[in-house]
């Protein structure tokens, strides 16, 4: 248990863990200390000094160490000579606090008029109006008029892009640091920075681009005041125009909790539309923080103008509109004649609830289950997964993380900050790559190993002896929880199904399968795609032939032809294709019947994270019309093909899951809706403590029990390497936060940040044996097909390979060889 | 004075080249400390010699050594040449012409302290300094006393100088370590302190150039010799750094204790075309201003005395100023200043500091109204006590006491204008 200190704030004594700030003390007594440097997540710095408050300590007999106590029996207390800022101290045995006396309304009415000396009165057309700090710190505590002239007030640039995504008011910046500080302490990006000094102090970057980082708009959540907006919401609404709701960010397998700002609009013709996104907390998952790819491109697919909003058929070889009706009986009538020879692809981005039908109404038609994946093992993480109980912010020293074939920053950003910051409080962090990635920074041990030994490298920690370094083997086995990533670089099925298997052997063999806490975490390429393992979808070996063979496909949240051209010319084999889209995408427009499908922001549903927490989303917005959720369409389609499937709740479709799978007993809407106490106590009425961040109040999930907690369950075999090209010049698909995937390239914000076309990047010793220069256009030669790339250097690749990113325009499923040559002409 | 024991060069004229340094016993209290005495005896001889902080706040020196953490190493020893507070010019005279004796008293302190590296932080103007004084210590190390093994023992020390990029708040310890860290000059929390979190988190020692400079002779001749000048309180001599309104402005090398009088008027020469007196500040820019009454000419110059007449030593650099000054004029001028070296990093001293060189601006100018020197002294009243570092509340100083004790000089300004 954490030592506890009682002391007093205005009368009322208060028993707090040790090492609180008296802030943070005072606000679990419901005493408010106004801050605006201060933040919950991040060291203190006393800058501000809008927490003055007077704090008395015991005094005591410096030979007994006893309390000095007055004539009436009552403990001395020593007064400081001066106010103490209630963020830099820490509260101790004995302490007693005011804050409700005059001194101390004076300092803090005093900080307030020397801040708005030189503010702007502009809120009234600020975008901080309204949840601004400053503007509510003011209203309660602050000089009622001005004795500052006019005439004195300097004016600064009201437009200053810090980069792309983060536009700067520098007359409305109050130098809190906040942003500097979230940058350099929290996203281990320190790229902002203040220049110049005294009443010419400004926030600037230093980076090139600007502002380079994925987690530029958390500063502006946490900014007090109206100084760092976003280019996506500046000017865009005002903050009490806008409703909150409750949602999951469905770009990465983290599952960050999300709230969209909805309002209705006549720019948008009368509809509701979403305003922004903003963090939602998690203590468990995200804390209070997104990523950009989350906040900057987490929704906008959905309200893009290419959305399908009504059912096609192909007739006379052309997709042709018609009623729900008439699709569904055409789609029912090809999947029936296909029954024993149909196939459902399904994608990771289908929540828990469209999995289930599909997968029922698959197997109503005795179909294959496919799961449209490269990456293998979710049937070994819901064995050995991490699951209840378990929370990474509880890894610290004496515990062990192994991040292995993951560049965990590009694949999923927020698992990134929380394994750095584990390895900040003590945890051992052991990372194996085949190049040098951000996370090793904080790495106690990084190995490198060749493409192809990834399962080789994990099978090494369970011998003594190996040639990783006796430490770091020790400190797996000797862990008290151990917890691993592992990823998606450089691997295809077969690569990924042999690592999976290492590292649940792994598990196994040191004792930690089955203990909270410890398990596996499959960095998934999808939000659901551990959902998608649960609900019986498989990843397939040659898929290819397996939807040439078919008889009938349906596919769902995917899109094969336009992910890999061997996989398009697969399809157009195949006889009867259904698709469920938002788009029309490639497959779709192979298919023979289309059903418009309803995105997340538009209804309710689950998903299960790569720690095996199912969690909720809420519907945000109306649904683009003649749409329908996946779910629903299967259902229907269930219908008409005998098969009883439910059709309007999703809660309903839960409690069937709650029976059909085992892991899943117990989870039901009502649970997944409830939230406790987390710290810190964030949102309600005020924001001045953490920002603009959401308090949870629609649900913390529910974590699953993994398989291995219910009894022991032997180790997978030994893997077996998969074949890879071992020699010449090898093509290895990694992964990019900012790709050019379906879903993130329909946002216009994040637009500037995504690559412009298809690149390769390769070492710069490869690049000029190959005679090719930074920038170049080559020709990549890969699989029987060319692609144009752009070349980027990158002196963390290894030699002998050239890093292709997925979603990006060049089609790669594991590692393979190729050519890169100049392309000609250039 | 029968003997200098700082400004020893205006005895001996050639004391900078090293020759004649060891002629005259230098690095001798070196020698005998690494060969004969433990750190903590060093130590102890200093606390014993009532040694005081001559940066301003008059620490006790050897206090200081002696709260170093030992479970955590290396230590650092840092002499702190930054002199920038306005008015200010004695560690300058003592760098330029008696290096060694400054230079062995850093290496005395970084034996005691058990510190191998020392640097000599300098004020981003002292280039030539830097540069002299790297020769000085390219000397040192020729002449084997700086370097590994020094006489013949296994103490090695090297010395170091940094400048820094001319800020005032660089004089304050915790934003210098962090100016010579490379980061900027900002201060930092206190606590922890230098003597368990300095430089590099290390535990550090810093000492003024002046301080340190007293060392080597305490050594040699020992700490009951030392208390035999000044107070008892407040023993040595001091350097008092003497401009304004005088005849001969200067550094002066007196026992603590002296009077303003004795500086002014018998070292000083006066003051010129022999006006009257009318204020003095004892501690450079961010002094109170002292009304020069009887009592305070007749008040003794040490640590304990200054502060009963409502100023502060400081770091003694003494602005007299006459009948002719206004004092709206000069509390332009200082918070001009202040304004000017505000740091920024808190809000009190950053936006106080701006406002009140508007207000001190409008007034001196004649454009002031009665009512802006009642808030020039509200403004400044509310900067006290809520200022990250004491280099905030400094700013405050010469206005709070100008308006209290001179405020017909203020009513003056904004009565002319008032009346037309």
């Amino acid at each position: 248990m954490t030592d506890t200190v009682t002391l007093t704030i205005d009368g009322q004594q208060i028993t707090v863990p040790a090492g609180l700030t008296v802030v943070d003390a005072a606000r679990r007594a419901g005493v408010e200390i106004p801050v605006f440097c201060y933040h919950p997540k991040m060291e203190p710095v006393g800058m501000c000094r809008m927490c003055l408050v007077e704090i008395g300590r015991p005094m005591r007999d410096r030979a007994t160490g006893e309390f000095l106590r007055e004539e009436d029996g009552s403990v001395k207390i020593q007064w400081g000579r001066k106010l103490e800022t209630a963020c830099t101290a820490r509260v101790s045995e004995g302490m007693v606090v005011r804050t409700t006396t005059e001194q101390v309304a004076e300092a803090r009415k005093s900080v307030l008029e020397f801040l708005l000396t030189s503010h702007p009165l502009d809120c009234p057309v600020c975008d901080k109006g309204g949840e601004c700090s400053l503007q509510n710190l003011t209203v309660a505590y602050g000089p009622e008029t001005t004795r500052f002239y006019y005439e004195d007030k300097e004016h600064a640039p009201k437009h200053v892009p810090l980069g792309d995504l983060i536009i700067l008011d520098r007359e409305r910046c109050i130098k809190c640091g906040r942003c500097i500080r979230f940058q350099s302490e929290i996203a281990g990006d320190p790229v902002l920075t203040f220049y110049q000094r005294g009443h010419h102090t400004d926030v600037t970057t230093f980076s090139d681009p600007p502002f380079d980082s994925y987690w530029s708009g958390n500063t502006t959540d946490i900014c007090p005041v109206g100084a760092l907006t976003t280019v996506d919401f500046r000017f865009g609404a005002r903050p009490w125009e806008m409703r909150p709701a409750a949602s999951i960010c469905t770009l990465c397998p983290v599952g960050c909790n999300i709230t969209f700002n909805v309002r209705r609009e006549a720019a948008a013709g009368g509809k509701m539309v979403i305003k922004r996104v903003l963090p939602r907390q998690n203590e468990q998952v995200n804390e209070i923080w997104v990523c950009d790819k989350g906040r900057f491109a987490g929704y906008h697919f959905a309200e893009s103008e290419d959305r399908l909003t009504q059912p096609l058929v192909r007739k006379h070889g052309e997709l042709t509109p018609v009623s729900w009706e008439e699709a569904l009986e055409t789609a029912a009538r090809g999947l029936e004649a296909a029954r024993g020879k149909a196939l459902t692809l399904a994608g990771g981005r289908l929540s828990n609830e469209d999995l289930f039908n599909l997968a029922r109404l698959t197997d109503a038609l005795d179909g294959v289950k496919a799961l449209d994946t490269f990456m293998a093992g979710g049937d070994l993480t819901a064995q050995f997964g991490l699951g209840e109980g378990s929370n990474l912010a509880d890894l610290g020293k004496g515990d062990t993380i192994v991040v292995i074939a993951s560049d965990l920053e590009e694949e999923a950003p927020l698992w990134w900050l929380r394994v750095k910051q584990a390895s900040e409080r003590g945890a051992t962090l052991i990372v194996a790559n085949p190049r040098f990635t951000k996370i090793e920074r904080y790495a106690d041990y990084a190995f490198l190993y060749p493409y192809g030994r990834e399962a080789e490298t994990v099978c090494a920690f369970l011998d003594e002896g190996c040639s990783c370094g006796g430490e770091a083997v020790q400190a797996v086995a000797d862990a008290d929880r151990l917890v691993v990533f592992y990823g998606q670089e450089g691997m295809g099925l077969a690569g990924s199904r042999a690592l999976a298997a290492a590292v649940a052997r792994l598990l196994v063999k040191t004792g930690h399968a089955g203990k909270v806490g410890s398990g596996m975490v499959g960095v998934w390429p999808r939000a659901n795609d551990q959902g998608a393992w649960d609900m019986g979808f498989r990843p397939q070996n040659g898929l290819a032939a397996a939807l040439a063979a078919a008889q009938a496909v349906l596919v769902a949240g995917a899109d094969p032809a336009g992910d890999d051209p061997a996989l398009a010319a697969a399809l157009d084999k195949a006889n009867f294709v259904v698709v469920q889209e938002l788009f029309l995408t490639e497959t779709a427009r192979k298919a023979d019947v289309v059903f418009p499908a309803q995105a997340f922001t538009e209804r309710s549903g689950t998903y299960t994270n790569g720690e095996l927490r199912v969690q909720r989303f809420y519907p945000a917005v109306p649904a683009a019309p003649e749409t329908a959720p996946d779910f629903a369409i299967a259902a229907r389609l269930g219908e008409r093909l005998g098969v009883a499937l439910e059709a309007n709740s999703p809660a309903a479709i839960m409690r069937q899951i709650a029976e059909a799978v085992p892991n899943y007993a117990g989870v039901t809407y009502e649970a997944l809706a409830e939230v406790s106490e987390q710290y810190p106590l964030i949102g309600r009425d005020d924001l001045y403590y953490s920002g603009a961040a959401y308090e949870n109040t629609q649900g913390l999930g529910v974590a699953l029990k993994p398989a291995a907690r219910e009894g022991d369950i032997a180790a997978p075999e030994a893997p077996t390497a998969p074949e890879i090209p071992a020699d010449g010049l090898r093509a290895v698909p990694v992964t990019r936060l900012y790709d050019r995937g379906a879903l993130v390239s329909r946002s216009a914000t994040l637009q500037p940040r995504l690559p412009v076309g298809a690149f390769v990047a390769l070492h710069p010793a490869e690049a000029q044996r190959l005679g090719l220069e930074d920038g170049a256009t080559a020709t990549l030669e890969l699989n029987g097909g060319a692609y144009a790339v752009t070349v980027r250097l990158n002196p963390q690749a290894p030699e002998g390979v050239v890093l292709v990113p997925r979603s990006v325009g060049v089609p790669v499923v594991e590692v393979a060889s190729c050519e890169l040559r100049l392309a000609v002409g250039d | 004075m029968a003997e200098y024991i700082l400004l020893r060069h205006r005895d001996i004229p050639n004391i900078k080249d090293i020759g004649v340094y060891q002629e005259h016993g230098g690095f001798e209290a070196f020698r005998k400390a690494v060969t004969e005495m433990a750190p903590g005896d060093v130590t102890a001889e200093v606390k014993k010699s009532g040694l005081r902080g001559r940066g301003g706040a008059g620490f006790p020196t050897g206090m200081k050594w002696a709260f170093m953490d030992n479970r955590n190493w290396p230590h650092y020893v840092i002499a702190n040449g930054d002199e920038s507070e306005p008015g200010t010019f004695k560690d300058r005279e003592i760098m330029e012409h008696n290096p060694f004796q400054f230079l062995e008293g850093v290496a005395i302190a970084s034996y005691a302290v058990g510190a191998n590296r020392a640097y000599v932080y300098l004020r981003g103007e002292f280039w030539h300094i830097a540069k002299w004084l790297d020769q000085k210590i390219a000397e040192m190390e020729a002449a084997g006393f700086l370097g590994d093994n020094l006489f013949g023992t296994d103490y090695s020390l090297r010395i170091y100088t940094h400048l820094g990029a001319g800020a005032y708040i660089c004089g304050e310890e915790t934003a210098l370590m962090e100016s010579l860290e490379g980061k900027r000059g900002q201060p930092r929390l206190r606590p922890p302190f230098p003597p368990s979190y300095g430089l590099y988190g290390k535990p550090t020692v810093i000492n003024n150039v002046e301080t340190l400079t007293n060392v080597p002779m305490i050594i040699a001749r020992g700490a009951d010799w030392y208390r035999t000048y000044g107070t008892e309180k407040s023993p040595g001599v001091k350097l008092f750094s003497l401009s304004g309104r005088v005849n001969k402005p200067g550094n002066y090398e007196l026992p603590l204790g002296t009077t303003f009088r004795e500086l002014i008027f018998e070292h000083g020469g006066g003051i010129i075309d022999g006006k009257k007196i009318k204020a003095i500040m004892p501690a450079g820019a961010s002094s109170s201003l002292l009304p020069a009454t009887d009592e305070v000419l007749d008040t003794p110059m040490d640590y304990e005395s200054v502060p009963k007449m409502g100023g502060m030593l400081g770091s003694a650099s003494v602005i007299v100023l006459d009948e002719t000054v206004s004092i709206a004029w000069l509390v332009k001028k200082t918070v001009n200043f202040f304004r000017h070296e505000s740091c920024g990093k808190c809000t009190p001293c950053r936006e106080g500091t701006y406002w009140m060189e508007r207000l001190t601006g409008r007034i001196a100018s004649g454009e002031g109204a009665l009512q802006d020197v009642e808030t020039l002294y509200s403004v400044a009243k509310q900067i006290q006590g809520k200022t990250f570092c004491p280099l905030g509340e400094f700013s405050t100083m010469a206005v709070v006491t100008g308006i209290e004790r001179f405020r017909e000089d203020f009513d003056a300004l904004v009565k002319a204008e008032a009346s037309e």
